[in-house]
């Protein structure tokens, strides 16, 4: 049986003797009867170490691990420098609680400084919390940050990633505020009908970008949209593409939020990824969860606390600005490390490739038949429709099934979201074009 | 020490990625960012012995001792991080089919079925990211349950004035109005405070029970029974579960839905801040509007299947994307399963022998608010310290931390002045806690005879105090 307490059995039995009692259940008097557990539950025995590893080393093999990755719909496959494993497996960083203690904390603090300072300079904005839980969820924040009683109108882009609208949903119905999507036209937020649809109760506009389909969205554009009825402007953005692609900051957004997961997070099915929150300074105060400033101790060294806290839970209570607690510290320092691994050069170097490899391999597709489902300028993401009489998702499935590829993920209308990241070679990218086409030539032929 | 900016030099780099092997694309002009990307340029050793240096300037459960109340500070077991690091987890894409994922969908499954056996729930979620998301999830499911009958005007949320910051400001991001009741002179829920706050606009009530002075709410059949008749749901706060795991189940206590602290009870480690799990679980009554998608198993040709269900269509639909910090979720699992059936409570067990030794030791002088025994923590009080002598729970506090143990949790729950609450949990050995006691109870002794050297502590540590006012009034967030 599995278990990790220190005392020995005689131990406990003289702690036991000091507090003047028998057994462990005396310690439970206060609990009715009644309540206390007869039977125990559904739990299996304990075991020992390797038993478990086993037991979980099996529990993995069942999983499928894909040679080749055409997939992103919001989680990348991107190279993690081995600096940023071993990094963020330091026992320390590990196991610490939220830096309250600042006098024997200032690693975990100033490493969130420096995670703050990164997210400013990637988004060209004036301040970043210490991060919320992920993209969808700090996209849902930023629109709570933008809500009052005279604003609670909510206008998100059609053309976001599905979740994303739907935890936005989820939070704006239970605080009670309204959410209206804009249409898209071409695969990229109709801008027209945007600005049809905004008024002066409208709360902010948020526009992903690039966009769900890949397509690199107009965003000066839609924030003077915003801006003209005196509503905010929230960007949510891809980070590698954020290295090659005009600024939060220079489009004029109030709210810079998306995705940290691209900065050296694994796909581990979904998490833990990193919710990435920047602002302009005057939103500042509004910002939801931990922020890191700088200050000076006693004898006036530099030093780093948690501050702003009269925005917080355990201070304002039902007034506070979120009632975020815990967040993904571990995922920032992950994201800090690989930032600064990478480097601003190698950074580009990762968007610049993704790009590449994504249209190599959409002029590849092109040759099959397989052509662009819309005509905008897109990133490292973009729609094919999958030719006549085809069904994409059992095309996709024999991808996995019989070439280990994860090919693009199968949407609407018969379509597919295709992905492509510096991880891609043109090896492998040319060996899925074979598979396709063998497939739709056999497909074809059986027609 | 230097920033990582601060040390940046130009032209510095790692070499991280092969030359692109196929045409260069480029962004078009009016798309393409202006301002230059001002990222640190370092060498890998330069980082290296950056991190390094950062890690000798932190404190972790490794480092040593780590009691503090509320946040339930256990030893992490490093199998539960190696089996987390598994490529057959780490590679696995969120929206690769069911049947590429099955080992993913067990692990969920499993730690849903056992989860659900020790709290008492008959469904749970792990989406949730973190335990006040799991109050918002939690909150969300009690209010979409009103809202389906047609229920409207329950608008309220009771919380006890010892309640942890996130309820009353969960109950606001749903829109809810926040009822605080005051505790009783023995720190557990008033009842007749509670029946006079009860009506017809009660939408539900939020406790920890351990609460959190650390003292199991006796009376808790009939409080979950005076919400119930007034048409409430309850709302149990799972931040204490690690007290009565295994031994009592919020379930049979009359809870509809809790959350647990995954990253607390069930020893994932906390990273600094997060990430943790929230999971919510709850009764059938509550299992239509649960997020979606939820884990599911089914027989077909003789053979077992996980496979997800998204068609609920009550739910309250999603609070994250995908299915919440799964890595966290399966470490909890590993935990469990290594545990079992006979470790989980004698892990409660232990904590509370833990705590409540400790606490018989620290009375020799401490002023200790709980009468007879705790549960998993306990709460001191330095009120008569602070006005006779003039030092504070903040001093004590700052003064472990010269012998290397982190300070309980200060000034906490808000119901008692000077607090501090003390969590030393099942992990800790006899030693450790008679070492731990010893030095708490020299920095009183030395307090008492000298109140002004102790506000000049700590001495040994990276820093001295901050000056936390300076960094609220004039922010400086970023380099």
């Amino acid at each position: 049986m599995g278990h990790y307490l220190s005392s020995t059995q005689s131990q406990r039995r003289e702690m036991l003797d000091a507090l003047g009692i028998d057994s462990m259940e005396e310690l439970y008097s206060s609990v009715p009867r009644e309540l206390i557990t007869k039977n125990g539950f559904e739990l299996p025995e304990g075991k020992s170490e390797l038993e478990v590893d086993r037991l979980m080393r099996n529990m993995a093999g069942k999983n499928t691990q894909f040679s080749a990755v055409f997939r992103g719909a919001g989680a990348y496959s991107h190279y993690i420098p081995a600096i940023v494993g071993t990094v963020v497996s330091k026992e320390t960083f590990l196991t610490a609680y939220t830096p309250y203690q600042a006098e024997i904390s200032q690693g975990v603090l100033q490493a969130i400084f420096e995670y703050q300072s990164m997210i400013c300079r990637l988004t060209g904005m004036d301040v970043s919390n210490a991060s919320v839980y992920d993209g969808a969820s700090a996209t849902a924040e930023a629109v709570a940050m933008c809500r009052d009683k005279r604003r609670s109108k909510v206008i998100i882009s059609s053309a976001a990633h599905p979740e994303v609208i739907k935890t936005i949903k989820t939070y704006c119905w239970a605080a009670g505020a309204a959410v209206e999507l804009a249409p898209s036209n071409n695969g990229a937020t109709d801008l027209a009908a945007l600005e049809s649809m905004i008024d002066d109760k409208t709360a902010c506009v948020h526009i992903q970008q690039p966009n769900y389909f890949g397509i690199i969205e107009d965003c000066e554009r839609a924030g003077q949209i915003a801006h003209a009825s005196g509503a905010k402007f929230i960007m949510g953005i891809n980070p590698i593409a954020a290295a090659i692609l005009k600024t939060p900051g220079e489009c004029a957004a109030d709210i810079a939020v998306g995705e940290g997961q691209p900065l050296g997070m694994p796909l581990s099915y979904g998490g833990p990824y990193l919710g990435f929150m920047a602002a302009n300074s005057s939103m500042m105060r509004k910002l939801p969860g931990r922020i890191v400033g700088e200050t000076v101790d006693t004898d006036g060294n530099r030093a780093y606390v948690l501050t702003l806290q009269a925005r917080e839970q355990h201070i304002r209570r039902e007034k506070a600005s979120s009632n975020i607690c815990s967040n993904q510290a571990l995922c920032a320092m992950t994201a800090a490390v690989y930032m600064a691994a990478m480097g601003p050069e190698g950074m580009k170097n990762a968007a610049i490739q993704c790009m590449s490899k994504a249209h190599y391999l959409a002029s590849r597709l092109e040759e099959i038949k397989m052509p662009l489902k819309y005509g905008g300028q897109f990133f490292h993401e973009f729609v094919t429709a999958c030719p006549d009489g085809l069904d994409a998702k059992r095309l996709i499935e024999c991808l996995g099934a019989d070439h280990g590829i994860l090919g693009g993920l199968p949407i609407e209308d018969n379509c597919i979201l295709w992905c492509c990241t510096e991880m891609n070679t043109k090896e492998e990218i040319d060996r899925l074009i074979n598979v396709l086409a063998e497939n739709l030539a056999e497909k074809g032929g059986r027609g | 020490m230097e920033l990582l900016f601060e040390k940046s030099k130009e032209g510095r780099s790692c070499t991280i990625l092969p030359a692109c092997d196929v045409p260069v694309a480029a962004v078009e002009a009016g798309a393409a960012r202006q301002t230059p990307l001002t990222l640190p340029e370092l060498s890998e050793n330069d980082l290296s012995r950056h991190y390094s240096e950062l890690e000798r300037r932190a404190h972790g459960v490794n480092n040593g001792f780590y009691p503090l109340g509320s946040c339930t500070m256990k030893y992490n077991p490093r199998v539960n991080e190696s089996v987390a690091a598994l490529p057959g987890f780490t590679n696995i894409h969120p929206l690769q089919p069911d049947v590429s994922a099955q080992g993913c969908l067990e692990a969920l499954y499993l730690a849903d079925k056992y989860l659900c056996g020790i709290t008492g729930m008959d469904d749970m979620t792990f989406q949730p990211a973190a335990g006040a998301h799991g109050e918002l999830t939690g909150v969300m499911l009690i209010k979409k349950y009103h809202e389906k009958r047609g229920d409207t005007g329950r608008i309220k949320i009771i919380v006890p004035d010892s309640a942890h910051g996130t309820n009353p400001a969960t109950a606001a991001m749903c829109g809810m109005s926040v009822v605080n009741i005051p505790s009783g002179p023995d720190g557990c829920v008033d009842l007749e405070k509670l029946r006079a706050a009860v009506g017809d606009d009660t939408a539900g009530f939020m406790l920890t029970n351990p609460n959190t002075l650390g003292i199991f709410e006796k009376n808790i059949l009939d409080i979950t029974r005076i919400i119930h008749d007034a048409g409430g749901l309850n709302y149990y706060d799972g931040a204490n579960l690690n007290a009565i795991m295994g031994i009592v189940r919020p379930g049979d206590m009359g809870f509809d839905c809790v959350h647990l602290n995954l990253h607390k009870t069930f020893s994932t480690p906390h990273g600094g801040g997060g990430p943790g799990s929230g999971a919510v679980g709850c009764k059938k009554l509550l299992s239509p509007y649960l997020p979606v998608p939820r884990v599911r198993l089914k027989e077909a040709d003789g053979k077992y299947k996980y496979y997800q269900e998204y068609d609920f269509p009550d739910s309250i639909g999603k609070v994250k994307a995908f299915s919440g910090n799964f890595l966290v979720t399966l470490k909890a699992l590993t935990y469990i399963i290594t545990l079992g059936r006979e470790g989980i409570p004698e892990a409660a067990q232990n904590s509370v022998l833990n705590a409540n030794y400790l606490m018989k030791l620290l009375s020799k002088r401490y002023k200790v608010v709980n009468d007879g025994f705790c549960m998993h923590e306990f709460v001191l009080t330095l009120q008569n310290e602070a006005k006779e002598y003039g030092f504070t729970a903040m001093d004590i506090a700052k003064a472990l931390l010269d012998h290397g143990i982190h300070p309980p949790t200060m000034y906490f729950p808000l119901i008692v002045p000077e607090a501090l609450m003390v969590e030393p949990t099942e992990t800790e050995s006899k030693e450790t806690l008679d070492k731990a006691a010893d030095i708490f109870l020299e920095i009183y002794d030395q307090a008492i005879e000298n109140p002004e050297g102790i506000h000049g502590l700590p001495k040994t540590t990276p820093i001295g105090r901050p000056d936390e006012v300076r960094a609220a009034r004039s922010p400086v967030l970023r380099a």
